[in-house]
């Protein structure tokens, strides 16, 4: 178990900057996420946490050593990969134990971590069967197996839950979790599901054209963005955006709500005019434009299904409309976040 | 309705009367060998008997003949040799190199596996003069062992760029994960490349192995020593005595020399072509 | 948790360059893929530069001199009518048995393409052709076509189309010997014309072709304006292996005229062969044998371009 650090790491394939001088420091045992769009870099950068590519310049500590250089076997990291990467040739005792054979582990040793591995992750009873015999939540749980028996200094995960359909992937990210509190590995985990990210995360750095925007806790990332960029990747619907006095106004879409409804004292009001509303069971959402803004852009409001009476969002009609002073954000005009009022 | 019918069983007789064509045609030259083969000399030069069927019995003679009084025994040793050593080497040479373009080797990787490919299309009929000397100076001159040294020359390309396509089809997270596990890159190529790889190991030895059978050019050009020579160009070229072509004897060698290769691509085609088309093609 | 530092030592800095060399894929792939280049150029690429220069110079076998004379050989062997008839002959050769071959290929592929009963069986049979050693094929159509005991004449014969005293002699009639080997080479590669041909139909997608049948395509519309040129790439491909093979023959000529009759059926191939080894007089051997250059270049650099600016 180990910290892991990088000084600006960069990576270039030609002349392209894939990562654009990343410093970031993983406390040991944190579980950190790296949040980001198709193409950002996230994957690059953590493949060169693992050694599987060369950064071009910059600096990668691991338990404060220097490894720059030196291939993943000698790093002591684990990695776990979008389709898991077993050995589909292997029996899943041979899968987790091959990692201890390669370091040359005696073998009653090797039996003993593998036992220990395999019960931790209750699959102990899957032991001689091949991978293709497995489930897909099974296969996960080799994989970890797999990571954890050497006792690594870092686990990086790599988008592992992008091929699960919706309904297993809420489990694995459970399992994924709960794994990671129990066994205390500094944990390095990469996915574009913001979901995913603040569901997870101790913290998120969320990455995008190869540099970081912001590192933060999730309540950090989601009430208190850096920028416009992080401000509006996380959160779904996404936070609306207007342009105002020079610089941008934004607010999240639960915070939109018909003035009578908002119980504060300093507020911003909008004329409001719904032009569509999408009935989703546990919330009601709302596309609308703003009296005094872009005509062209669409403003949304997430409403609590009820408590709304039908006259407030009747299409086409215009409503005032509140979003409290405390939750409004502010941005100047290269996107990064302001405090001024 | 009697003119929909009638126009099906027109469709139906073509489409049968074009298989039939094909059959035919593909297969008419192998029966007749085979044919040949098995019939006696008497009947087989006659002008006035029925070919396609035995007028006189069937008889073994031509067989027995090819196996006691011709050196027919020894050309199959003679092309088993070859084509034992000429696939060992091919392995050893174009397994690495496959793998190494197929993996490690970006842009530069793919000109060269494209320059490798090229040089199996380089003729025979234009190197075997300078190879011929080479021969000579390596005093290898009518001896079946310079068929050894010779034919990787195109075996190696062609199996290089074979391998290339099935290494590219594997999913390169197997072996990155070895990687993590400890392998280093030759240890994860050993561990997983090969003996996932297998099947498409076995198709190219096979395919090597028809190879070195099927070659006559450089054959014909290095070796005149009628115990040395290789199958194919034994059966093709020596069994004249004078004049006289053996018909039934050649006819009976070729077929025994062809029954292997030719169960050997029906049974590889699929994978061969799937290698060939480099998985591009489903 | 245990720490593993004790597990993997760590190395020292300079070691550890030095080390690590072999995990390093310029280095691995360099040398993992040394013995094939190796190889290649030691018995292809100087084998080549020799013959190149056989071809300037004044070698043959009796007199391996390597006295520079220019171009010479060439004009002697441009001069000579033999060559120039030679050279005629395989473009034809050449010309008529990919012709043949692509068409039947391609029909071929057209029948095999729906499964019938026993289709499997007609697909190894169909092969042979292409799958046996082309030396021990053609040694059965030498035999088929033989001066005396043809099977081809006696059916001829049977069926009255022509009568014993003007049953053609295939091999020793200049035009009926051109038209033999044609054939012949053609049989040889239709089957592969075949393969070719259904893998690259069977890899149509078939939503394209379900699109196609919608908006009102019938089946030979469909066939030649959506299927063929959309597996125009690996016909091309497969075009060029048998031009390139076909084109530097040697075996086909040699086994069934030896060139004759009179010249009539020497190709490239076999007079580079008759003329360097036969003969001895390597000089113009690899002079003939040179000409065979210009055209594979060509074909080769055509396809190459064609894939590339067809890659998807």
């Amino acid at each position: 178990m180990a910290a892991v650090s990088t000084r600006n790491i960069v990576k270039k394939f030609g002349e392209v900057p894939a990562v654009n001088g990343i410093s970031l420091d993983v406390p040991d045992g944190e579980f950190m996420v790296l949040l980001g769009p198709s193409g950002c870099g996230k994957t690059t950068f953590l493949r060169i946490i693992c050694g599987l590519e060369q950064q071009t310049s910059g600096d990668l500590l691991i338990g404060g050593d220097l490894v720059n250089g030196i291939p993943p076997r000698a790093r002591g990291v684990a990695m776990m990969f979008q389709s898991y990467g077993l050995y589909p040739h292997f029996s899943v005792r041979h899968n987790i134990a091959f990692p201890l054979r390669t370091q040359r582990v005696p073998s009653a040793e090797v039996d003993k971590k593998v036992a220990w591995a395999s019960q931790l992750l209750g699959i102990d009873h899957l032991l001689d069967r091949r991978p293709r015999q497995l489930s897909g939540g099974e296969r996960q749980r080799v994989a970890l197996a797999r990571a954890l028996v050497r006792e690594p200094t870092a686990l990086l995960l790599d988008e592992p839950l992008s091929n699960l359909d919706a309904k297993l992937r809420t489990s694995a990210r459970q399992e994924i979790k709960q794994f990671q509190q129990r066994v205390g590995v500094t944990t390095i985990y990469v996915t574009h599901d913001q979901v995913e990210a603040m569901g997870m995360g101790d913290r998120i750095a969320v990455i995008d054209r190869g540099q970081v925007r912001q590192v933060g806790t999730p309540s950090e990332i989601y009430d208190d963005p850096a920028d416009r960029f992080v401000a509006t990747f996380v959160g779904a619907p996404p936070m609306n955006i207007v342009a105002r006095n020079g610089g941008y106004l934004g607010f999240r879409p639960e915070n939109f709500l018909p003035k009578d409804m908002v119980k504060d004292a300093a507020i911003t009001e909008f004329k409001f005019r719904v032009d569509r509303s999408e009935y989703l069971g546990s919330e009601r959402i709302v596309y609308g434009v703003l009296e005094g803004f872009d005509p062209q852009q669409v403003i949304t409001a997430k409403l609590p299904p009820a408590h709304v009476a039908d006259e407030w969002i009747r299409p086409g009609e215009w409503h005032p409309f509140a979003v409290r002073d405390s939750a409004l954000r502010h941005f100047d005009n290269d996107g990064k976040r302001s405090r001024r009022h | 309705m009697p003119r929909a019918t009638a126009t099906r069983v027109l469709q139906e007789t073509s489409f049968y009367g074009a298989v039939a064509f094909f059959l035919v045609l593909a297969a008419f030259p192998f029966y007749w060998m085979v044919i040949t083969s098995f019939k006696s000399n008497a009947d087989l030069y006659s002008v006035t008997h029925i070919p396609f069927w035995f007028n006189d019995p069937p008889t073994l003679e031509h067989f027995r003949y090819l196996f006691d009084k011709t050196l027919f025994t020894t050309w199959l040793l003679n092309s088993l040799i070859i084509g034992v050593c000429v696939t060992a080497i091919t392995l050893v040479t174009a397994l690495p190199g496959a793998y190494s373009l197929a993996r490690m080797t970006g842009r530069n990787g793919e000109a060269l596996g494209i320059g490798i490919f090229l040089t199996y299309l380089v003729p025979p009929t234009l190197l075997f003069l300078p190879l011929s000397r080479v021969i000579a100076g390596l005093g290898l001159q009518n001896s079946m062992w310079s068929l050894v040294v010779v034919y990787p020359t195109f075996t190696i390309p062609f199996c290089t760029w074979l391998l290339m396509g099935f290494f590219k089809a594997l999913p390169v997270e197997i072996e990155e994960a070895a990687i993590v596990d400890g392998c280093s890159l030759f240890g994860a190529f050993v561990k997983m490349a090969i003996p996932l790889s297998l099947p498409g190991i076995l198709t190219v030895v096979i395919f090597t192995f028809t190879l070195t059978l099927q070659e006559f050019v450089y054959a014909l050009t290095f070796i005149s020593a009628s115990d040395q020579k290789p199958i194919t160009l034994g059966v093709a070229t020596d069994l004249i005595r004078g004049d006289i072509f053996y018909w039934g004897e050649i006819m009976a060698g070729a077929l025994i020399a062809s029954i292997p290769v030719a169960i050997a691509y029906n049974l590889f085609l699929d994978r061969f072509i799937s290698g060939i088309t480099g998985g591009a093609v489903k | 948790m245990v720490a593993i530092a004790d597990a993997v030592p760590k190395p020292a800095r300079l070691a550890a360059r030095f080390r690590f060399i072999l995990d390093r894929r310029d280095v691995l792939g360099a040398i993992m893929v040394a013995p094939a280049v190796l190889y290649v150029l030691l018995l292809v690429g100087v084998p080549f530069l020799m013959a190149v220069y056989y071809s300037l110079s004044a070698y043959t076998i009796y007199d391996p001199s390597w006295r520079f004379v220019g171009l010479s050989n060439f004009v002697d062997i441009v001069e000579n009518p033999v060559f120039r008839q030679t050279l005629y002959n395989t473009f034809i050769f050449t010309f008529g048995s990919q012709t043949l071959g692509l068409v039947l290929g391609k029909f071929g592929a057209l029948v095999l393409l729906r499964p019938f009963p026993g289709r499997k069986l007609v697909r190894a049979l169909v092969i042979l052709p292409w799958a046996v050693p082309i030396a021990l094929a053609t040694v059965a159509w030498q035999w088929m076509f033989d001066s005396l005991y043809s099977v081809i004449n006696w059916t001829l014969i049977a069926l009255g189309v022509v009568s014993r005293s003007d049953a053609p002699n295939w091999l020793g009639t200049p035009h009926l010997a051109m038209l033999s080997v044609i054939v012949v080479n053609a049989w040889r590669f239709f089957p592969f014309a075949i393969v070719i041909f259904l893998a690259g139909i069977t890899a149509v997608p078939q939503d394209v072709l379900d699109a196609a049948t919608v908006d009102g395509a019938g089946f030979w519309r469909r066939n030649y304006q959506i299927i063929m040129p959309m597996i125009l790439p690996i016909v091309a491909i497969g075009l060029v292996f048998g031009i390139v093979f076909t084109f530097t023959d040697l075996s086909v000529v040699f086994l069934m005229t030896m060139g004759g009759p009179v010249g009539a059926t020497s190709v490239l191939g076999f007079l580079g062969f008759q003329t360097g080894i036969n003969s001895g007089d390597v000089a113009h051997g690899a002079a003939i044998s040179l000409f065979m250059l210009p055209v594979l270049l060509v074909v080769v650099v055509a396809m190459l371009r064609f894939i590339r600016r067809r890659e998807i």
